[in-house]
Formats: structure tokens, C-alpha cells, sequence
């Protein structure tokens, strides 16, 4: 009953959304806090964070977490090296209660399982796979192939998937790629009333082989 | 025809006695059982011998009265040692000599017939009935009727809980998953129809194998919403058992699920789609079966300072208010924590640190923040945190254990 309530949902948004665009969620997503920083990230496709340690990849993803989320939708978080501190996500705004959060212990493949397993399923807003701290020589073993197949698992469907690593790796199955280099850390105040402030982060956006520039500051 | 047994402490055995000769057993107190026992006599014969059956099965000391209504037997079984048989319309004479306290009612009723001197049944029952009515109303009248062996009510029947388990004791063991899932798929079948017919879900599946030379193989499924998909059950007990096989070849099945109220949700049409309950259940099943079971779920913080404290709970919709999302600075944990090495200056400010994660000098820090909490456990911790920016290596987030004199990379800002 709820499946087919579900696939009747499906059609009528597909039949509405383009005259009744603002009853609908449409493919193009995410959020009120993120064009003016990276633009829009896309549904149905796969999106690449890129950057090193402190270049604001996890504030990115935290905040792609709390937007989709404070939507009403679902969110997974399939962390490799078990990263995730749910304390800062829910300052960021992250509802936990709508993030399932798969801790894979170091095992990329029983990530991108779970990933194809979970986007098979629908349902879901955003699937995020964060690869951040797995080291670059695991990640770049990850076949082209396994790229294709998660791509293919979200199209046309409602999910972004959003891959979180220290470079790019899925090249021509992503959408949109956004490669973060940190330029500067905030501090505040002097000696030993000193306090980290934020960062001030260049992101580079890739989008339909356009390339734009943005800076943005992440404040504490 | 009724009986009632009196045996003080025994309330287990009367109960299985009772149970032996009807269906329709009332559990009157902690001592008492009236049961029905009308249609015997086709088994058994007169009163006496069904008496004499009931007092042989009973198998300890009890009281035991056959009457015709049960507050007559319960008071007989209570006042009268052994067992008593009360003929219709002969009630009275029995009951006669039984103490008035056996009688029951209401405090002010007892201090009543204790001022006016009455101390039997006989001497209450032989009262005039207007009178009665007049000094003690309605409960007098009610009363003088039990006094009489003239009760009217009906049995308040014992309701069984509703129970769907189902025991398949197997000819010969089964070593395969295979088959095994063909009996259980069966079972599973008729306990979703019998849970259909009641009008309930589950959310628990227990399933306990006896083995061969071996001990019992038990599992058991706690489901987050309410199902009835003998499909998805049997699914979601696959996974268990590739998991977790049995050690042994299987003799006996046990199966048992747990009934509750269905779920009731009402779904707007246009709110955002949720994973379906059974379809994620199965996928989340399998991805326990991977990465384990307590690596699974919404995290959900743990009301303590200490950090990294939460716990693991199943989806569902926030409810309360959370702030709006923003870009916030975000923090990426250690698990564990990350050794180093640390050199401080000599005002105690980190300035160049050794570890896994990276190494460096420090060009910019802020702290210390202490924090310490748990003093009261064996989980006592005595922490000492940095803000420190390694050069060409990020900013992290150390501390100094004071209780170990170490120092730890808790994790990234990012």
C-alpha cells in the first residue's frame, strides 16, 4: 500500500512538477545555505568533494546533511574510517534522527555496497560516502566501473549522491565536482586568549566542463 | 454446575487442575478457583465422582465445593474443610454455620453485624429483608442473597494472552539452511494469518532451534515499526541465520511472534518519500550482516561532557526544534584517538608534534580548555585540549591525558 502510494506520488509529481514547480521537489537541489557558496547540487547524479585535511570538505558535507534533512528527508552517511562526530553535525543544523550513519570500519568495498544497496532501495534525499581520511592508494583502486554503477543506481531518482575524498576520482560519471583548497585559518585574539575562528576556503566547481571559482569563509 | 478449589499458596496447581477439566476458569483470588463444569457428568457421573476426579488430579490438600452458582461454592470451598457438594435449593442449610467474615463486603457492612451480634451466615440470612434494606440498602440485599447461597453473577473467565508461537518438532534433522527456511517460511505463513485474523503486527521475532549435542540456537528480531509481510519476516531471518548459523543439525523449531497494535501513519502526498519500513529493514539487515550490527543507525547524543558519547538508535522524523543548517565549521573524530609526540615551549604551549596522522610545528594554537568528569566511575577522565594549526597538515583538535601523561590527536577541524 505505502509502495504503491510511493509510485503514485512519483507519477503525479512527474506529470505536475513542471507547471506547479514550487508544490514539488524538482531534480535540481539542495539548499538555501549552499549557491551562494558552491551552487546547486544535483539529484540523480553523483557530486565529488574534493580537498585535503581543513579545506571545509566535512562543513560542506554537514551542511548538505542538515538542508536535505531539515526537509523531512532522509539522509545516509557511509563513513569509511569513522569519522563522523554527530556533536558538530547537529550544531550544523544535521536532524541525526533523519541520518542513518553506517560505519564501515575501514572497508571501502562494503561502502560502495551499501551505497548501491541503499540507492537501489530509494527513499532516501542525499547518500553521502566519505572517503576523506581513507588513505589515496586504497581509494584510487576503486574501479572506473564501480563509479559508473553508482551513478547509474541514483539516476532519475530523487537521491544526491555526494562522495567526500582527498582528490577526484569518478572523473566523467560526476556531475558536478567541487575541489576545496584551505587558504587561510581564522584565529582570534592574541597569546593566550587565542581562539580558532574559521577558515577562509577557495572552492573550484566543476559543472558541464564549466569551471567557476568561489571563496567563502566557514565561521566556528 | 460449578466448582470452586481453596488450597492458600497453591494458585499454579489449582490453576493446571482446573484448566484439565474446563476452559472456562475464573481466577477469583490468590487462593481461589472457580471453574465450570457443567456437561462432566457425561464423563464422569454423579457430583461425588466428579468431586472424587477433581480432588485426585488436584494433587495436593485443597478444599473443594460444587454448587450451583459461584459465589455458594467459593464460600463452601472457604468455610468448609474437604469437599462439599451444595444441592439446588439446599444452598442455605449448608452455608448456615460459616463465619460471617467469610461473607466479605465493605468495612462499615462487617462493624454493622458485629454491633448487632451476628456471627454466621444463618444468623444474616435469617435477618427480615426489609429491615436489612432499610439500615444497610443495597449491599445488605446482595449480601443476604450470598448468605443465602443465592448468587447470580457469571464466571469472570481468565483471558489468555494472545500468543502466536508455533513448535514443529522435526522427524529428522535438518543440517541445511535450505530446508529450513521451507519449514520456517511455512510457520511464518500460518502465525501472519492468525496475527491477520486478530487484527495485529509484530515487532519481534524470537526464534529459538534445538540442536543436536548442542545447545539451544536462539535469535530474536526486533523490528523498528510494526509488520506483517511473512515475506520480509522470512527475508530478514535468512540474513540472522547466514549470519549466525546453528552449530548443529536442527531437531526442533520454536517460533514465536510478538503481537502488536499495526501501525498507523498517515503519509501526506507531498511530503518528501521515505525509505519503505520493510524494504529498508531487509537492507539494513544485510548491511549489518557487513560491517556488523552496532555500526547501523541514527546516532543520537548522549546527554554527558564527555566527548564522543552517543548511542545508536533507528530511524525517524525529529521532532523538537533544531537549529537551521548553516556552513559551520565542522569536526572530523579520531577513532580512536590518534597517539603523539608533543614539545612544548616553555610557557606549556605546544609547538611541534609526531604522530600517525602527521607531524610538524605548530604555528598557531589556542587553549587550554580543561576538561575532566566520570571521577565517580572507573571511566575517569582528566583531559587537557588544544587548538593547534600544523603546518602544512591542517588543524587539529589534541589533548593531553593527565591521568596517562599522554597527549592524543582527537580529530580535524574541516
Amino acid at each position: 500500500m505505502e509502495g504503491s502510494a510511493a509510485f503514485l506520488r512519483e507519477q503525479i509529481q512527474a506529470t505536475l512538477s513542471s507547471r506547479y514547480e514550487a508544490a514539488f521537489f524538482t531534480k535540481k537541489m539542495v539548499g538555501e545555505t549552499l549557491p551562494s557558496v558552491v551552487g546547486e547540487i544535483p539529484r540523480g547524479a553523483l557530486t565529488e568533494i574534493a580537498g585535503p585535511a581543513s579545506s571545509g570538505r566535512t562543513s560542506l558535507l554537514y551542511s548538505l546533511l542538515a538542508t536535505v534533512s531539515s526537509k523531512q528527508e532522509f539522509c545516509t552517511l557511509l563513513d569509511i574510517e569513522d569519522t563522523f562526530d554527530p556533536e558538530s553535525a547537529a550544531a550544523a543544523g544535521v536532524r541525526l534522527s533523519q541520518v542513518l550513519w553506517v560505519r564501515c570500519g575501514g572497508n571501502v568495498e562494503h561502502a560502495l555496497k551499501s551505497a548501491d544497496m541503499l540507492s537501489q532501495g530509494g527513499g532516501f534525499g542525499l547518500v553521502a560516502i566519505d572517503l576523506g581520511d581513507t588513505p589515496e592508494k586504497i581509494v584510487r583502486r576503486i574501479p572506473l566501473a564501480a563509479w559508473f554503477r553508482l551513478r547509474h543506481a541514483v539516476e532519475n531518482t530523487r537521491i544526491s549522491l555526494v562522495v567526500v575524498a582527498q582528490q577526484i576520482h569518478a572523473h566523467s560519471c560526476s556531475a558536478l565536482k567541487i575541489e576545496l583548497g584551505q587558504r587561510r585559518t581564522r584565529w582570534r585574539g592574541r597569546f593566550f586568549g587565542c581562539l580558532l575562528d574559521g577558515f577562509e576556503t577557495a572552492a573550484q566547481c566543476v559543472r558541464n566542463h564549466r569551471t567557476q571559482e568561489h571563496r567563502f569563509t566557514i565561521s566556528r | 454446575m460449578l466448582a470452586c478449589l481453596y488450597a492458600p499458596g497453591n494458585l499454579p496447581l489449582l490453576m493446571e487442575c482446573a484448566g484439565h477439566f474446563s476452559p472456562l476458569i475464573e481466577e477469583t483470588s490468590a487462593d481461589t478457583v472457580v471453574f465450570d463444569i457443567r456437561g462432566l457428568r457425561w464423563i464422569y457421573g454423579t457430583p461425588e465422582q466428579i468431586a472424587s476426579e477433581i480432588q485426585r488430579r488436584v494433587g495436593v490438600p485443597a478444599n473443594l465445593a460444587l454448587a450451583s452458582n459461584p459465589d455458594a461454592a467459593v464460600h463452601a470451598a472457604r468455610g468448609i474443610r474437604g469437599v462439599t457438594i451444595l444441592p439446588a435449593r439446599h444452598e442455605a442449610a449448608i452455608l448456615a454455620p460459616l463465619p460471617i467474615y467469610l461473607l466479605g463486603g465493605s468495612p462499615e457492612f462487617a462493624r454493622t453485624l458485629d454491633l448487632w451480634g451476628i456471627r454466621t451466615f444463618g444468623e444474616f440470612a435469617n435477618l427480615p429483608p426489609r429491615g436489612v434494606v432499610a439500615r444497610m440498602g443495597e449491599e445488605g440485599v446482595h449480601m443476604q442473597q450470598l448468605a443465602h447461597g443465592a448468587g447470580r453473577r457469571r464466571l469472570r473467565l481468565r483471558v489468555d494472552p494472545l500468543a502466536f508461537r508455533q513448535k514443529q518438532d522435526l522427524e529428522e534433522s535438518i543440517g541445511l539452511l535450505e530446508p529450513l527456511l521451507f519449514l520456517l517460511s511455512r510457520i511464518l505463513n500460518e502465525l501472519c494469518e492468525r496475527l491477520r485474523f486478530h487484527g495485529r503486527f509484530t515487532n519481534e521475532i524470537r526464534l529459538c532451534l534445538k540442536l543436536e549435542r548442542a545447545s539451544d540456537h536462539t535469535a530474536t528480531i526486533r523490528l523498528p515499526v510494526p509488520m506483517l509481510d511473512s515475506g520480509v519476516l522470512l527475508k530478514l531471518l535468512q540474513l540472522e541465520l547466514t549470519d549466525r548459523p546453528p552449530q548443529a543439525p536442527i531437531q526442533r523449531i520454536e517460533l514465536e511472534l510478538l503481537p502488536v497494535e499495526p501501525r498507523t501513519t498517515q503519509h501526506g502526498l507531498f511530503l518528501p518519500a521515505s525509505p519503505e519500513p520493510e524494504k529498508l529493514e531487509i537492507t539494513l539487515a544485510r548491511i549489518r550482516g557487513m560491517v556488523g550490527a552496532g555500526n547501523v543507525g541514527a546516532p543520537e547524543p548522549v546527554n554527558t561532557h564527555r566527548s564522543d558519547a552517543f548511542r545508536m538508535r533507528s530511524l525517524g522524523t525529529a521532532k523538537g526544534a533544531t537549529p537551521p543548517p548553516h556552513l559551520k565549521l565542522a569536526f572530523r573524530r579520531f577513532r580512536p584517538p590518534c597517539p603523539a609526540k608533543v614539545w612544548c615551549t616553555h610557557y606549556g604551549k605546544p609547538a611541534r608534534i609526531f604522530s600517525a596522522k602527521g607531524e610538524g610545528s605548530i604555528v598557531a594554537c589556542a587553549g587550554p580548555w580543561r576538561t575532566s568528569g566520570d571521577w565517580w566511575t572507573s571511566r575517569v577522565w582528566n583531559y587537557q585540549e588544544w587548538d593547534v594549526e600544523i603546518q602544512s597538515v591542517g588543524v587539529s583538535r589534541i589533548y593531553q591525558d593527565h591521568l596517562r601523561g599522554e597527549w592524543f590527536i582527537e580529530g580535524n577541524y574541516d
